[in-house]
């Protein structure tokens, strides 16, 4: 036993780069091939038009990058950005939740319908859920003609841009819970009563931890999503400048003033605080994740 | 602490579960429910948890009635077969969760829980994995660790639902004589539902049979394998082989040969059915000088270990088969061999009314036919 224990660290300590590329027996053929094949993909469909987006906007200099990306108006679209698409995932992890819950616990008439109806946000055409939200949330629309009265608007406001940002990001959510939930054994929540817990007690500490890292996948898909977004948000949200800018608009609008290394500027910084955020997120999840092993 | 049922109906759809059952459950024994699937057993358990609500019957813990209490105020520690533990949490964590739930004034102090929860994983001889996941565990000591956390709250009655279920055979042998011994140290009421005899034979203190959602008899180990209430539990309980024939007095006419019998009720003439296990039948060389018996070729000799397997075809009734399981050496002595004619001479035969045989076979545990 001893010397088994001693013999232990040497192949420990060898292991590393070498052997990560090294190629190694598999039952499962193909491996370099398939990485290879993916690396190649990745490269063509998502990297190179990234770099593409970081060489152009490296020909401002340090200076132009920064005065591109400073100006109030920019600043203020990256605050409207990324605080509504935070805010927005995070009523969506809420209501998708009770969502995907309804849907996976009780039997009702119509609920393939609804089942059905979660995945239209994926499928509309942003424009069109734009232009409906928009009616329906302007001061003489169905919505918004009851909620004016009431000194609330919210076309043309910040409000208007969370309401589309939530409707986008709701599958999101779902789709990402609904597959977890359903895993879930039904013994885990009697074994929690017969324990004593109460329905809360076991809400929120047998099934919330338990999907725990559904709901940040969730969060962060809707997140990416809102970020990015812009067919639906641009005609709820009235774009005047300093209030209700978004940064997708905000690169149509250089863009439209032949100002490309001013937009890729402002991609650049979009990409990678997108990037640091979602990253954070993926620590997080697999953080939660090591005890969540399938038992 | 004794439980009682009475009366209990439960029907899913067009399937009845459980058909009036009424059981007493004395205090501080440990119970099998055996069965086989299907017969209503876990249903039963479910109820008596609180986890499952009885159509129509009563509940009760203490010969008090329970049937209106929820699961949480019943006391009942319960035990699942695929484990149910809380895999977020550690070990330690899941056996502390019943006393963390617990409403604050009757909360045990941190350091209280601390205290108990090393005790419990002392009991259960894993208090050095507590810092472990579930998924980091093998199956025993996931239930080990199940049925601490069940205990955690020092539940009045401990119902396990085929607690053993989920391993493998070795594990399972090893387990079911540490519950043995832990209920001998507790003496805490339980019920454990098994679908395996030898289990309940070998844990409980009494066993209950069941079958299509009824009570098929009730007593010790000893006295439902000696004396079989019914031919659905004695082929439950073991293999059994059947000689089909007429009762004649003290006899079983076999075809033209007879079998004798001890005590029975049946009238004279009457159609019956001899059960007779494979290791109470003596098996004798064919030499043309044994007297009595019925008459048999060797088939095939399997061993297994110090016991050997006998099959055996009558010429009375080609198409079946009769097992008889003798010591290896044994039929060393006799010199029998495959292709050998013998007569075999049940030991203790038991008879059941050719109408009551028939009703049972199809869920008796794979009677063999002879």
């Amino acid at each position: 036993m001893a010397s088994i224990a001693l013999a232990a660290p040497a192949p420990q300590a060898r292991r590393g780069f070498s052997t990560l590329l090294k190629r190694k027996h598999s039952v499962l053929p193909g491996f370099s091939l398939a990485l290879g094949y993916s690396v190649i993909y990745l490269a063509l469909v998502v990297l190179i038009p990234l770099a593409a987006v970081f060489l152009k906007s490296s020909t401002l200099g340090w200076e132009g990058f920064w005065n591109a990306t400073t100006q109030p108006r920019v600043l203020a679209s990256f605050k409207l950005s990324f605080g509504a698409s935070l805010i927005a995932a995070a009523i969506n992890v809420v209501f998708g939740l009770i969502f995907a819950w309804v849907l996976v616990r009780y039997r009702f008439p119509g609920k393939r319908l609804i089942d059905a109806l979660i995945d239209l946000p994926f499928a509309l055409p942003t424009a069109v859920a734009g232009i409906a939200l928009a009616t329906l949330y302007a001061n003489n629309g169905w919505v918004g003609s009851v909620l004016a009265p009431l000194g609330v608007e919210v076309a043309y406001t910040p409000l208007g841009v969370l309401v589309a940002l939530v409707f986008i990001g709701l599958p999101f959510v779902v789709r990402t819970v609904q597959p977890v939930l359903e895993d879930l054994e039904a013994e885990v929540e009697e074994a929690a009563a017969c324990l004593g817990a109460n329905r809360w007690q076991t809400f929120s500490k047998v099934i919330v931890p338990y999907l725990t890292p559904a709901l940040l996948t969730g969060f962060a898909l809707a997140f990416a999503r809102a970020v990015g977004e812009y067919g639906s948000v641009i005609f709820i949200a009235g774009n005047m400048p300093m209030v209700s800018e978004i940064m997708p608009l905000m690169i149509i609008t250089k863009l439209e003033q032949y100002d490309y290394a001013g937009a890729t500027a402002i991609a650049v910084v979009m990409l990678i605080a997108s990037f640091v955020l979602l990253l954070l997120i993926n620590v997080l999840q697999a953080w939660t994740q090591r005890s969540h092993q399938r038992i | 602490m004794s439980i009682s049922v009475s009366n209990i109906n439960k029907r899913f759809g067009g399937f009845t579960a459980l058909d009036n059952v009424s059981l007493d459950f004395p205090s501080g024994q440990l119970v099998a429910l055996l069965g086989p699937s299907g017969c209503g057993k876990t249903t039963l358990l479910r109820i008596i948890a609180g986890l499952e609500r009885a159509d129509s019957g009563e509940v009760f813990l203490e010969g008090a009635n329970a049937s209106a209490l929820h699961v949480r105020e019943r006391e009942v520690g319960f035990v699942f077969q695929h484990y149910a533990l809380f895999r977020h949490m550690t070990v330690f964590d899941n056996v502390a969760f019943g006393l963390r739930v617990k409403p604050r004034d009757q909360r045990p102090s941190d350091a209280e829980i601390r205290r108990k929860v090393r005790d419990l994983l002392q009991l259960v001889q894993l208090d050095w994995l507590a810092d472990r996941y579930p998924a980091q565990l093998s199956g025993g000591q996931r239930q080990r660790i199940a049925l601490a956390r069940a205990l955690a709250v020092e539940p009045r009655v401990l119902l396990l639902d085929e607690p053993f279920g989920a391993l493998d055979a070795k594990v399972r042998k090893e387990l079911r004589r540490w519950l043995r011994q832990l209920h001998d140290e507790l003496h805490i009421t339980s019920i454990f539902v098994t679908h395996d005899q030898e289990e309940a034979l070998e844990v409980a203190d009494r066993v209950v049979l069941m079958d299509h959602g009824r009570v098929e008899q009730v007593g010790t180990p000893d006295e439902v394998y000696d004396h079989p209430a019914s031919p659905f539990v004695y082929g439950f309980l073991g293999s059994v082989n059947l000689f089909h024939g007429r009762v004649d007095g003290q006899a079983l006419r076999v075809g033209e040969h007879a079998l004798e019998l001890g005590a029975h009720d049946l009238a004279h003439d009457a159609s019956a059915v001899g059960y007779v296990r494979p290791h109470e039948v003596q098996l004798l060389r064919d030499d043309g000088l044994v007297d009595g018996g019925l008459p048999a070729t060797v088939l095939r000799i399997t061993s297994s270990g110090a016991l050997a397997t006998v099959e055996l075809s009558r010429p009375e009734s080609p198409g079946e088969r009769v097992e008889v399981t003798v010591f290896r050496d044994t039929l060393r002595q006799i010199g029998v061999g495959e292709g050998d004619r013998v007569r075999l001479k049940p030991l203790r035969v038991r008879v059941f009314p050719a109408e009551a045989a028939a009703s049972s076979n199809s869920s008796a545990a794979a009677p063999l036919a002879a």
